[in-house]
């Protein structure tokens, strides 16, 4: 059972929390597992396991950082102040924008538990296919909207099924796609909201984008690096 | 045209030689590097020579390093890539973890007989067991259960999945709570 691993490693939503707190209840088995998790972490962080540098390393690596790079860095401090003035004046807008965002952001906590949930409960697909042609027509009558389903095979994305999730309490579309040994996860649903351009987010280590086209509503997340999953993004934008 | 932010671009790219920028993101995270190294090698010089060569390492990357990311997490990952090298020319026998991991086999179980077992604290008990596992499941375990990381910073370090992280550690703690129990098991028969 490795939802226990992630429940003591508090990597578990709310919601599948609460689930599995009510199951070691139930469950002796599960309840002494907790306890040996919980004894042995306290064994491990006690001291003695976490090494410190010794004493005098870090002169000695300072003393060799600057041997290494003894070609003149004086004259870039100028570049670096204002860069780094660039990027706390980034920092506050991103601050900014992102107070606005909360019921985005929301969502987008959703968005990850979802995902973590379809990987550890090993329900990822309901329907295994990629092909697009077979994927489409198994949400109809299952949600109230036709999902449009991609095949981005020659971008490097493959589909690998579909899923009826239930997030922002309703039914929702989710496509599984992978690329090398990632999982996509495309949640899609319909909202009267105006088109709006991909968006990236970082949730707990999960990179998400975040648009809406033709009046739905889309959210990829994956463990894949930002760089691709935006375009994923973009692929999905352009295919047909 | 050069589109309007070719110009910054190549001024950020500079600060290849910026010592003291890279000092300030680097040096905080000394401990956790160190304490990294010591694990993989088990060994105080080895160790230390594997955090010096790591953060020479990244000095000459920090011109990629991007600043919108976890220094700790990009310094982990180049102490680890260094210590794996190291590994490799060093202590080949060690780097044998995939090879279970793919067979599903148990965790290496060669323990003595339980007589010297009665004799060890946990501490000693733990240390060796954590000595004794493939090195992908100790510093799983470590960079969880000492550094707090979460599973994903764990995978971004280790260049592995989540899913193999999360089975690492459900491998690495079973073994480790096995042999507590059976060292317990031990003292009261």
């Amino acid at each position: 059972m490795r939802l226990l691993d992630a429940y003591v490693d508090g990597e578990l939503d709310i919601v599948a929390t609460l689930e599995l707190e009510r199951h070691l209840d139930d469950c002796q088995a599960c309840r002494i597992q907790r306890g040996e998790y919980e004894a042995l972490r306290q064994k491990l962080q006690a001291r003695g396991f976490l090494f410190e540098a010794p004493q005098g390393l870090e002169n000695r690596l300072r003393a060799r950082l600057r041997t290494a790079s003894k070609p003149a860095w004086g004259y870039r401090v100028p570049a670096l102040a204002a860069s780094l003035a660039a990027l706390a004046l980034l920092a506050g807008i991103g601050v900014f924008v992102l107070r606005g965002l909360n019921s985005t952001q929301l969502v987008a906590q959703e968005i990850v538990s979802c995902h973590i949930r379809s990987l550890m409960a090993n329900h990822l697909t309901d329907v295994l296919s990629s092909d697009q042609h077979t994927v489409k027509p198994w949400f109809s009558g299952k949600v109230d909207f036709a999902p449009a389903v991609k095949d981005l095979g020659a971008e490097g994305f493959t589909l690998e099924g579909g899923r009826l999730d239930y997030l922002s309490s309703r039914p929702v579309a989710a496509l599984v796609y992978s690329r090398r040994q990632h999982t996509i996860n495309l949640f899609l649903w319909p909202s009267g909201n105006a088109d709006s351009a991909p968006r990236a987010f970082t949730i707990r280590g999960y990179n998400l984008v975040h648009w809406t086209r033709g009046q739905m509503t889309y959210w990829a997340v994956s463990d894949l690096n930002a760089q691709e999953l935006k375009a994923f993004a973009q692929d999905q934008l352009v295919s047909r | 045209m050069a589109p309007w932010f070719w110009k910054n671009r190549t001024a950020q790219a500079a600060p290849d030689g910026d010592l003291p920028g890279f000092e300030q993101i680097a040096l905080p995270h000394l401990n956790a590097a160190y304490n990294l190294a010591r694990w993989l090698t088990r060994n105080e010089h080895d160790a230390e020579d594997i955090v010096q060569e790591a953060y020479l390492r990244a000095l000459r990357a920090f011109a990629t390093f991007n600043p919108d990311c976890d220094a700790r997490a990009w310094l982990l990952k180049i102490v680890r890539n260094t210590g794996y090298t190291w590994l490799r020319r060093n202590r080949p026998k060690e780097m044998m973890a995939n090879a279970r991991e793919n067979a599903g086999e148990q965790i290496a179980n060669c323990l003595d007989p339980e007589s010297a077992l009665l004799e060890k604290s946990d501490f000693k008990l733990l240390r060796e067991a954590l000595g004794e596992m493939p090195a992908e499941y100790r510093e799983a375990l470590i960079l969880r259960e000492l550094e707090g990381l979460s599973y994903r910073e764990i995978s971004d370090i280790t260049s592995a999945p989540v899913g193999t992280v999360m089975s690492r550690l459900f491998r690495a703690r079973r073994d480790l709570c096995a042999r507590l129990s059976q060292a317990m098991r031990g003292v009261r028969g």
